[in-house]
């Protein structure tokens, strides 16, 4: 038979095509073009090649937000991983338990992340804050506003608290689609508890996993508005991520070019990360 | 010797398994019959230690295990899905049960490359189940319980999940496998039809009943009363409310079939007669069948034959036909029925006189 060709076909696609280019393709455009041009103002642009980006590189200003948010995202991983599996592990798996472990798994995941800041915010306040002034009434130093230890505390509960959930949530999807018969089969063989997760729940959860790992890492390597609102940065640099850095160099400062170079190598970075995490899992799946 | 002494499984509100009792020898092959839902999984449960009889005691060659736990008996266990470890090789697989009981390493890995050999895995040890067909998968399932050496080997609906040659291969190698090990071997499933092929014992089980237990062509033969009969039969059994009146059977009055000579000492009154769909045909297999008039509903072709679903005489019956018989519907023919092959049942569904040795 002959092949139709229907180019009509591509007027179906427009609409999307159009939709993308509004909200990805033109943005990353107008990045991409500040980042290789320097302006003095009234719209006059001049061609500056790759000199912004060899000026990001080579302060000290990003190499220090890069480790802070990378420390971040490890200590982030480190606690919210196995604690998610924790608690997914010791959620009921049926019964009147569910659907209230559900809802109030759920409860953190709805709230946006400005209210979250706000409500730690105060919250830690030493003056009017339920934690902070029991903590100040039990002789507990603890200021997040200028003591950077406290800070990162602070910022590292909030996210626990605010996203640890989601973790919860995708590891017991993993868990409950475990057929029964698998226990079974496991306690007829004498199997341990241990044997039991690492051997049948750990590597039916290994999809599931891989999401969480990678949405929490773009997640927490994305941090912006929790130290915004908390310390907006501070103590010192201490909390200055990249996002936040990035914030002050475009809008605070007006400096464009340097602004946009940053933000495309945070791109780059994250997708780099995201990319070694995702090969790395999978090819070590496909081996086993 | 495996003996199960007035069990009973109450779960909330639902008995689940009615009082039974069961004695299975060692050495011994036994199909458990029902359909989906009549207790086959539940029984096995309570025989494997996995869950505790509400009632009743369970001992294996005379002591009691009724409170032991599973992994404290010598069980092994084959499910409809295909269960193994998904992270660990088929080798590891095979060798899991022998590494909890704490074999040495030689003896293991003679015991995994003999299993693997006989359930023709040898190719595949090194792969993950994942990385292997459905009939794999249930191999390596099948291989760890032959491993396990256990006394008491639970097969619940194992080739179900399989496609039919499959099913066939594995059916046919099943008994010798296990026959040579003297265990006790429980087998459930859903088909008259593999009961039969599997031969051995069979129990005929509904909504947690055994309705009958002896060897599986006597069961097929002489079924003790109508459930039975209606579990063992596969299209389903022609069944039809009939009057004895003398010599005949008779409905409202009319006749419809005449008495065969093994019913003739059975008393007059209402019976429920019955017999198996290939024992009705469009053609007199016999000088003393009884011809019916009937009408067509709907004919099924399978390959060969032919399920010929008639309308006779106020019941709806299947008729089992080799060949190629694609006969509209609403066609009116004539039909015959071996009366040889009759059952006769009473009120209270019992087997009534010698009808039960002509089932087959």
């Amino acid at each position: 038979m002959e092949k139709t060709w229907n180019n009509k076909a591509w007027f179906m696609v427009l609409p999307v095509l159009v939709l993308v280019a509004f909200s990805a393709v033109i943005p990353l455009m107008t990045v991409v073009n500040y980042s290789v041009q320097d302006t003095f103002g009234n719209n006059e642009f001049f061609w500056n090649g790759v000199g912004w980006f060899s000026d990001v590189l080579d302060s000290d200003r990003f190499w220090e937000a890069l480790g802070r948010n990378l420390l971040f995202s490890g200590i982030i991983l480190a606690i919210e991983i196995p604690l998610g599996i924790l608690i997914a592990l010791n959620m009921p798996k049926k019964g009147f338990g569910v659907p209230v472990c559900l809802v109030l798994m759920s409860l953190p995941l709805l709230i946006p992340w400005n209210v979250v800041g706000t409500i730690w915010q105060v919250f830690g306040r030493v003056d009017i804050g339920l934690l902070g002034y029991t903590l100040a009434a039990l002789g507990i130093p603890y200021n997040y506003v200028n003591n950077v230890f406290d800070a990162w505390l602070t910022l590292i509960v909030m996210d626990v608290w605010h996203w640890t959930s989601l973790v919860v949530l995708l590891c017991y999807a993993g868990l409950v689609s475990i057929p029964d018969a698998y226990y079974q089969a496991a306690k007829i063989d004498g199997a341990s508890r241990w044997a039991v997760f690492r051997y049948i729940q750990l590597p039916k959860m290994k999809r599931v996993l891989l999401i969480a790992f990678l949405l929490r890492f773009m997640d927490s390597f994305m941090i912006y508005t929790e130290p915004f609102v908390i310390t907006g940065g501070g103590p010192g640099n201490s909390t200055t991520f990249l996002s936040i850095d990035l914030v002050k160099m475009a809008i605070g400062q007006f400096d464009l070019g340097p602004a946009a170079a940053m933000s495309l190598i945070y791109f780059l970075i994250i997708l780099l990360l995201s990319w070694i995490f995702y090969t790395v899992m999978t090819n070590s799946d496909a081996q086993n | 010797m495996l003996e199960l002494k007035d069990i009973t499984k109450v779960v909330g509100a639902d008995t689940h398994i009615h009082p039974t009792n069961l004695v299975l020898e060692r050495g011994s092959l036994n199909v458990l019959l029902g359909p989906t839902l009549s207790g086959k999984t539940s029984l096995m449960r309570l025989m494997a230690g996995l869950d505790k009889p509400t009632t009743g005691t369970i001992s294996f060659d005379g002591k009691d295990v009724t409170g032991v736990r599973v992994q404290d008996r010598s069980v092994a266990m084959v499910y409809q899905q295909f269960i193994n470890y998904p992270a660990m090789t088929v080798y590891e697989n095979i060798a899991s049960p022998m590494r909890i009981s704490g074999k040495d390493e030689a003896t293991i890995d003679r015991e995994v490359r003999k299993a693997a050999e006989l359930m023709k895995l040898t190719p595949y040890l090194e792969r993950t189940p994942l990385n292997l067909s459905g009939g794999q998968q249930q191999r390596t399932a099948l291989a760890r319980a032959i491993v396990k050496n256990a006394s008491l080997v639970l097969l619940d609906e194992p080739l179900a999940n399989l496609d039919y040659k499959l099913r066939e291969e594995l059916r046919e190698e099943l008994p010798k496998l296990f026959a040579a090990s003297g265990s006790i071997f429980v087998y459930a499933t859903t088909e008259p039809q593999e009961a039969l092929l599997l031969g051995g014992n069979t129990a005929t089980l509904n909504e947690g009943r055994i309705s009958q237990f002896g060897p599986t062509i006597g069961v097929y033969r002489k079924p003790t009363d109508i459930i039975t009969a209606k579990t063992f039969a596969d299209p389903p059994l022609n069944t039809i409310e009939l009057t004895k009146a003398g010599n005949v059977f008779e409905r409202q009055g009319i006749t419809v079939l005449p008495v065969p000579e093994h019913l003739a000492g059975i008393a007059d009154g209402p019976y429920t007669v019955a017999f198996h769909p290939h024992h009705l045909s469009l053609t007199r297999p016999h000088a003393t069948a009884a011809p019916l008039k009937a009408k067509i509903i709907i004919s099924e072709i399978a390959g060969s034959e032919s399920f010929i679903h008639v309308d006779c005489a106020g019941s709806r019956w299947v008729m089992l036909e080799h060949g190629i018989h694609d006969i509209e519907p609403d066609t009116a023919i004539e039909l015959f029925v071996d009366t040889r092959h009759l059952m006769a049942f009473g009120a209270d569904g019992r087997a009534i006189g010698g009808s039960a040795g002509r089932g087959a």
